[in-house]
């Protein structure tokens, strides 16, 4: 028996899968229990982490490592540090909420939650992996339950949707393949150990760390998802049902900016110095901005959310940018703040959308007055998401822009700008379809039941607690990331990189 | 400010209101429906109560201890500590938060009643005190926050239920809209705001000491020189987005337009949040960061100019207004512009005494033009009114008490405050007579508005039909948003239909409380020159970084700011200042007190004038109105009227870009972004179907060339398959029967 | 008379054709699978015989057993897509199951 708690968190949604398998085909209450019973152990395993974890150093903890294919020298090798624990926690949180959320599913529900099992599965593994090997089987393993999640169970446009989604991801695993070969035949002996890939950082040229870096960053980037690869988000958004939706921005954007931090970052320093300002700070903000602008044209209140997703994910590209305590932290913060919040906006949407059937702007309007308690929830989520202080996103937008100041204070305030916009767009989408007069057509609207609430209030508690005690997080993630932060600024004074970056900084 | 005494009860101040307002928004529909409302005032006012006493507690503290240690300080707990960034959830108290703990606390307990009778039939009673108190949580945290980022808590905070109680009627579009309004407004000053909490961060922290702790940053300020930010000096940066901070908050040019807007809540929060407390956050936030704005005299100036305009133009937009809260909600940005006028000069202590007493008679005058909507039954155009004096005396005579305040007539409150700030802005080495001229003027047009209004509303005939409600209503977004619904609220006063009548005790009572502060708190700050001490001044000197009455000083506070950097002996040094610069007052109160009697005489004289105006115009009937209304053909009327169309303009411009711009990126996003990622597949898939086209045509075309013959062949052959298994079987018998016939041949 | 090996053979023979014959003339389904077992049993006759009378090794006998094991798995699923054929036709008559018909 594996004694890894994350050996269990990743392979108990697979067995869960194989046991879904099993069952009888219309017994759906007995497939959905079954679902949950398979998430809820990894959640206790998470609090039994989040317990357990050493917050006072930067190694690799929970680290089990198995020769897996000794041929190669790919090794079955996981562990989590401040970075990643955040996103287990993040996972094993999430997948239980999800599995709730899509209790009213009735189109093959056998299907549904052993696929949605597997993608669970997957995601832990990505976050698990330090084996750059097992981290790419991990990140392919995703995409296919993601693909017919869409494609099956989506919206109209449920085809178009999916195949774009997987087309552009599988474009950024090409690239990121080719990296990852170019890492394992740079190192001698051939390695896919992220560890050692990091170790031996100083043997990599600059022209290969250059394209090394480029190639992981369109990778990663397609996933975050960075202007101009963000058009598969809107889309798949707007057709996917309500807990692939909440799974997607709440979990899988992580994968990119976490790919970022775990692989670039430690492996490639000097890249991630030269490439800072233009990739990653002004990317971001411009990430920002344009998320923010284009939401507020938006009609599709999910797709307003979707455009929201790119706009929150430019703090989190634009705080590791900063390459200061402050800002990496808040990003990092801010990863798992997406996640719990988003996650809400987009379960509230649900709520609606089993009810009235569209997700139209224009098309409700006076909901406050027809379902009060709902309306308070949106509120609440609304307002996390506008980083409205006393809430958690308030901490780690604070802390992007606060640290992004120190080296780009410029484009700090063109980002900052964002926070009249998130409010202009937010404040506007809530009265249009909250407040004024009901809609004579939605009288009848039950208001958020029981089921809806349940999956609503943990995320809530953490919303507002990591708002007043932004510790319980932010001493997880702190001593990881000044560690990685030391690492890439330390690596690029010996690169002597350190010059062009401090130009490139003294410039903006 | 060295050694703060360390307490532990100033926390529930602000724990106090907020667990009422978790109690209320949690239970309160419940408790509403199963105990009744007494159950939601008593959770609402109970905290309220103990956050009064706490506060008495707290100032009791402070006197009981030296002027120079007056600062009490209770960290609850860590809340950012990463990096070089050390932020605590940490309350401190001193001599300026604990005198605007009092006026929240207090004032604010007074509106609380107050609401309980205005809102007695209000359907969501338990929400409108849920967001009543979480205002006054916020509010309480802006001001007892220890650093720049816990006052942006309450900063923001009160921003959110500002716009929760604007839109509280929110099945009312316009009240929505007032309340996105009011809310992005402000956003666009937090924008400012955190802008310059940042600079300063950062500025600080390149010389190793960065810090947003207000007193580390008193101490540290005098390493912002030589630094700049921008091009600009840092001090100068920092102060000058702060101030953009501040002129969202409290209704400064160009960001102003929110607040009139903002009457569309319920009257008691019009007189909570847009007169007494909310909008004088941007005053409070100034006179706490005294120290940074002394060493930046060009953001003085712009925030001297900035109010002085405010004033003037708010004052000439109120001449013109019919609905009895505008003009309240004109005369208090006007108000909030005298403000910024003593900051400005550097007159803190000023300013903020100003803040106190505009506090009390605002408060007095929206709760009483509250008094008088509700008698009417939400009525609120003046034309509709009149003659309202006989019908409600107490009403009449705090309306009455506080407007004199307002007009600066001696000896009511606002005369010492507001002549103080005209003396300040004629004397002081920042100041200038324009400035002066201008705020004399404005005082003429305040006199002559309000007098206006008192004649409209209490003198006269009665002009509304003694029904009381319904009509005049055509185009105010403000009314009651309830009636169409099934709920019997605010309309259905049972017997009280008829003539309008005087509000109940629970209304009057704070009336009565609000105008005598009206009346006395004026005489808190009595100068020199009129024979007193300045004893509010003197409460706030510690906190102000150069004695704010020691005028014939440079304002260039940067040589004092770096001897306070060092600790016991700067605290000792600057007391020895202090007296210095009290010895000093009174040789230059002497010397100059004979301009401040003519100044004052000046003012007060302007201010009769307008009230003559006012009463030659409204009440005595002997000016027509619309002499002055059509002179010019009417242009400067309409002008005011229209409020310079600067909505207008804000919407042409500002808004339609924002949103033509969103839609354009939209627009490119879909059709250009989404255009090349459709087009590269569609490139794809052109490109397979022409290799498509070869394969079939060529290479198919072979195979299938293959492919027919056989198939011809095949048609002939199929006659062989019968499907009947005996007959392959004789077919294989033969076959074997051949063959062995083969070989024996 | 000495039993030979030529007895087997024609023993051996006569089986084959009247399996043969069997499978031939049979219209049940299940006829004809007996027939099949007939021309499978004479090859075992004749394996064994060789082994007997021949090279003496123990490979004829091996094998049969092998064929037996072969007719028991053959018969099984012989009957299976009998029975197959049954539902599919309701019939196992193998004349009118033509549906392989060219």
């Amino acid at each position: 028996m594996p004694t890894n708690p994350l050996t269990w968190m990743i392979f108990l949604p697979l067995l869960g899968a194989a046991v879904i398998l099993c069952l009888p085909r219309d017994n759906h209450s007995l497939v959905k229990w079954t679902a949950l019973a398979f998430t809820i152990p990894a959640l206790l395993l998470a609090i039994a982490i989040y317990q357990g974890f050493d917050r006072t150093t930067a190694q690799m903890q929970y680290v089990t490592k198995i020769p897996w294919i000794p041929s190669f020298n790919i090794e079955y090798f996981v562990g989590i540090d401040g970075l990643s624990v955040t996103m287990v926690l993040l996972t094993a949180l999430i997948a239980p909420i999800c599995v709730l959320a899509s209790w009213e599913i009735d189109k093959a529900p056998k299907a549904y939650f052993a696929l949605f099992l597997v993608l669970i599965a997957a995601m832990m593994g990505v976050f698990c992996a330090l084996d750059f090997f097992l981290f790419f089987v991990f990140w392919e393993v995703m995409l296919l339950p993601m693909y017919f999640l869409i494609g099956i169970w989506g919206g109209p446009r449920r085809e178009y949707a999916a195949i774009k989604f997987f087309l552009y991801t599988m474009v950024g695993s090409v690239l990121m393949l080719i990296a990852m070969l170019a890492l394992y035949f740079h190192n001698d002996p051939h390695t896919f150990d992220l560890l050692k890939l990091a170790e031996a950082r100083s043997t990599y040229s600059s022209t290969f760390q250059s394209l090394a870096w480029l190639a992981l960053f369109v990778g990663f980037a397609i996933k975050i998802p960075a202007f101009p690869f963000h058009t598969w988000l809107p889309d798949a958004h707007v057709e996917a049902p309500t807990a692939i939706s909440v799974i997607l921005a709440g979990v899988l954007l992580k994968m990119g900016t976490y790919g970022i931090l775990r692989v670039n970052f430690p492996i490639l320093p000097e890249g991630t110095l030269r490439y800072a300002f233009w990739l990653l700070a002004a990317l971001g903000t411009w990430n920002i901005v344009y998320g923010a602008l284009c939401a507020m044209a938006q009609k599709d209140l999910k797709k307003l959310i979707a455009y929201s997703s790119i706009s929150h994910m430019g703090y989190v590209m634009f705080g590791m940018a900063s390459l200061t305590a402050e800002g990496i932290d808040g990003a990092v913060l801010q990863m798992f703040n997406h996640g719990t919040v988003t996650a809400m906006l987009f379960l509230l949407v649900g709520v609606i959308y089993d009810r009235a059937h569209h997700r139209n702007i224009d098309g409700f309007g006076g909901l406050a007055s027809i379902m009060p308690v709902y309306t308070a929830w949106v509120a609440l989520a609304f307002f996390a998401a506008m980083g409205l202080p006393g809430l958690s996103a308030f901490i780690s937008e604070v802390l992007v822009l606060l640290g992004g100041w120190r080296n780009y204070p410029g484009l700090t305030a063109v980002a900052a700008s964002a926070v009249v916009l998130t409010a202009g767009y937010m404040l506007w989408a809530m009265q249009r379809v909250y407040l004024g007069k009901p809609n004579e057509k939605y009288l009848s609207l039950p208001d958020i039941n029981r089921r809806e609430i349940a999956t609503l209030v943990p995320l809530g508690i953490i919303v507002i607690v990591l708002g007043v005690y932004p510790h319980a997080i932010l001493d997880l993630i702190d001593t990881s990331l000044q560690h990685l932060n030391g690492t890439v600024l330390a690596a690029g004074k010996a690169a002597g990189a350190v010059a062009s970056a401090a130009s490139g900084v003294a410039a903006h | 400010m060295t050694n703060p005494i360390l307490v532990d009860y100033l926390r529930w101040i602000v724990l106090a209101p907020l667990l009422g307002a978790a109690i209320n928004g949690l239970a309160g529909a419940w408790l509403q429906k199963r105990v009744g409302r007494h159950a939601v005032t008593a959770v609402a006012l109970l905290p309220i109560g103990i956050a009064f006493a706490l506060a008495v507690k707290g100032f009791l503290q402070l006197l009981s201890i030296e002027p120079e240690q007056r600062f009490l300080l209770d960290s609850v707990s860590k809340w950012m500590h990463i990096g070089h960034l050390k932020v605590d959830m940490a309350f401190w108290l001193d001599p300026l938060s604990s005198m605007m703990t009092l006026v929240i606390t207090g004032i604010g307990g007074l509106i609380h009643l107050y609401s309980v009778g205005y809102m007695s039939e209000e359907p969501s009673y338990w929400r409108y005190f849920t967001y009543l108190n979480l205002f006054t949580a916020a509010m309480l945290t802006l001001v007892l926050g220890d650093s720049l980022l816990t006052m942006f808590v309450g900063w923001e905070g009160v921003g959110l239920c500002s716009y929760a109680l604007i839109g509280f009627w929110h099945r009312e579009w316009a009240n929505a809209s007032a309340g996105s309004k009011a809310f992005i407004t402000n956003r666009v000053g937090d924008f400012g705001f955190v802008l310059g909490m940042f600079g300063l961060f950062w500025a600080l922290d390149r010389t190793g000491q960065g810090t947003v702790v207000f007193r580390e940053l008193a101490q540290r300020v005098h390493l912002l020189d030589g630094q700049t930010i921008a091009g600009l000096a840092a001090a100068t940066f920092v102060t000058l987005m702060m101030f953009v901070g501040a002129t969202g908050k409290s209704a400064q040019i160009p960001l102003y337009v929110w607040l009139p807007d903002a009457m569309a809540g319920p009257t008691p929060v019009s007189a909570l949040i847009h007169a007494a407390t909310m909008v004088t956050a941007g005053v409070y936030m100034i006179c706490r960061l005294n120290f940074l704005f002394d060493m930046a005299p060009t953001t003085l100036h712009v925030v001297a100019a900035i109010g002085t305009l405010t004033a003037f133009f708010a004052a000439t937009i109120g001449v013109a207004q019919w609905d009895i809260k505008k003009v309240l909600a004109y005369s208090t940005v006007s108000q909030l512009g005298f403000m910024f006028i003593a900051m400005g000069v550097g007159a803190y202590t000023t300013g903020v005494f100003h803040l106190f007493t505009h506090a009390f008679f605002k408060a007095c005058l929206f709760l009483g033009s509250g008094s008088v909507i509700h008698a009417l039954h939400h009525e609120q155009d003046m034309r509709h009114m009149g003659g309202l004096k006989k019908y409600m005396p107490i009403t009449f005579w705090t309306f009455l008490l506080s407007t004199l305040a307002l007009c600066g007539i001696p000896p009511f409150a606002g005369f010492f405050s507001k002549d103080e700030i005209l003396w300040k802005a004629f004397s002081s080495p920042l100041g200038s007579p324009v400035l002066w001229a201008i705020g004399t003027l404005t005082a003429g047009f305040t006199a002559f508005y309000m007098f206006r209004q008192v004649f409209l509303v209490f003198y006269g005939e009665y002009r509304g039909s003694p029904g009381g409600h319904g009509h005049g209503h055509d185009d105010h977004g403000d009314d009651h948003g309830h009636a169409t619904t099934a709920h019997d609220d605010g309309h259905g006063h049972g017997g009280h239909h008829g003539d309008p009548h005087e509000s109940p005790a629970l209304m009057t009572i704070p009336l009565v409380i609000l105008a005598l502060g009206a009346v006395l708190t004026g005489f808190l700050n009595v100068p020199g020159a009129l024979g007193g001490h300045h004893v509010f001044d003197q409460w706030l000197a510690p906190v102000i970084a150069k004695a704010a009455h020691g005028e014939g000083h440079g304002a260039h506070g940067a040589p004092a700011a770096v001897a306070r950097g060092h600790g016991v002996e700067a605290a000792v040094e600057h007391e020895a200042k202090v007296l210095e610069h009290d010895l000093e007052t009174v040789e230059h109160d002497v010397e100059d007190a004979t301009w401040e009697y003519l100044l004052m005489a000046v003012s007060v004289t302007v201010a009769f004038g307008g009230i003559l105006l006012a009463w030659l115009m409204y009440r005595r009937k002997s000016l027509d109105p619309s002499t002055f209304s059509e002179a010019w053909s009417g242009g400067p009327y309409r002008a005011v009227y229209n409020k310079y169309w600067i909505d207008e303009l804000y919407d042409a411009t500002v808004i339609r870009g924002t949103l033509a711009l969103s839609n354009l990126l939209a627009t490119f996003d879909r059709v250009v972004v989404d255009g090349i990622v459709n087009g590269a597949g569609w490139v794809v898939r052109q490109v397979s179907a022409l290799e498509g086209a070869f394969d079939r045509g060529v290479v198919d075309g072979l195979v299938n060339l293959v492919g027919s013959t056989s198939l011809a062949l095949g048609n002939r052959a199929r006659a062989l398959q019968t499907g009947h298994i005996y007959s392959y079987l004789y077919a294989i018998v033969i076959g074997v029967v051949v063959v062995m016939f083969a070989r024996l041949l | 008379m000495e039993i030979g090996l030529n007895h087997y053979l024609v023993v051996g023979l006569l089986v084959f054709l009247a399996g043969v014959f069997t499978v031939l003339t049979r219209r049940n389904a299940i006829g004809v699978l007996m027939g099949v077992e007939l021309v499978l049993n004479s090859a075992n006759i004749n394996y064994i015989a060789f082994s007997r009378f021949g090279t003496g090794g123990l490979e004829g006998q091996i094998f049969s057993i092998f064929v037996i094991m072969l007719a028991a798995a053959e018969a099984a699923i012989g009957l299976a897509i009998v029975l197959g054929i049954y539902r599919k036709f309701q019939t196992i008559d193998v004349e009118e199951v033509d549906s392989l018909r060219g």
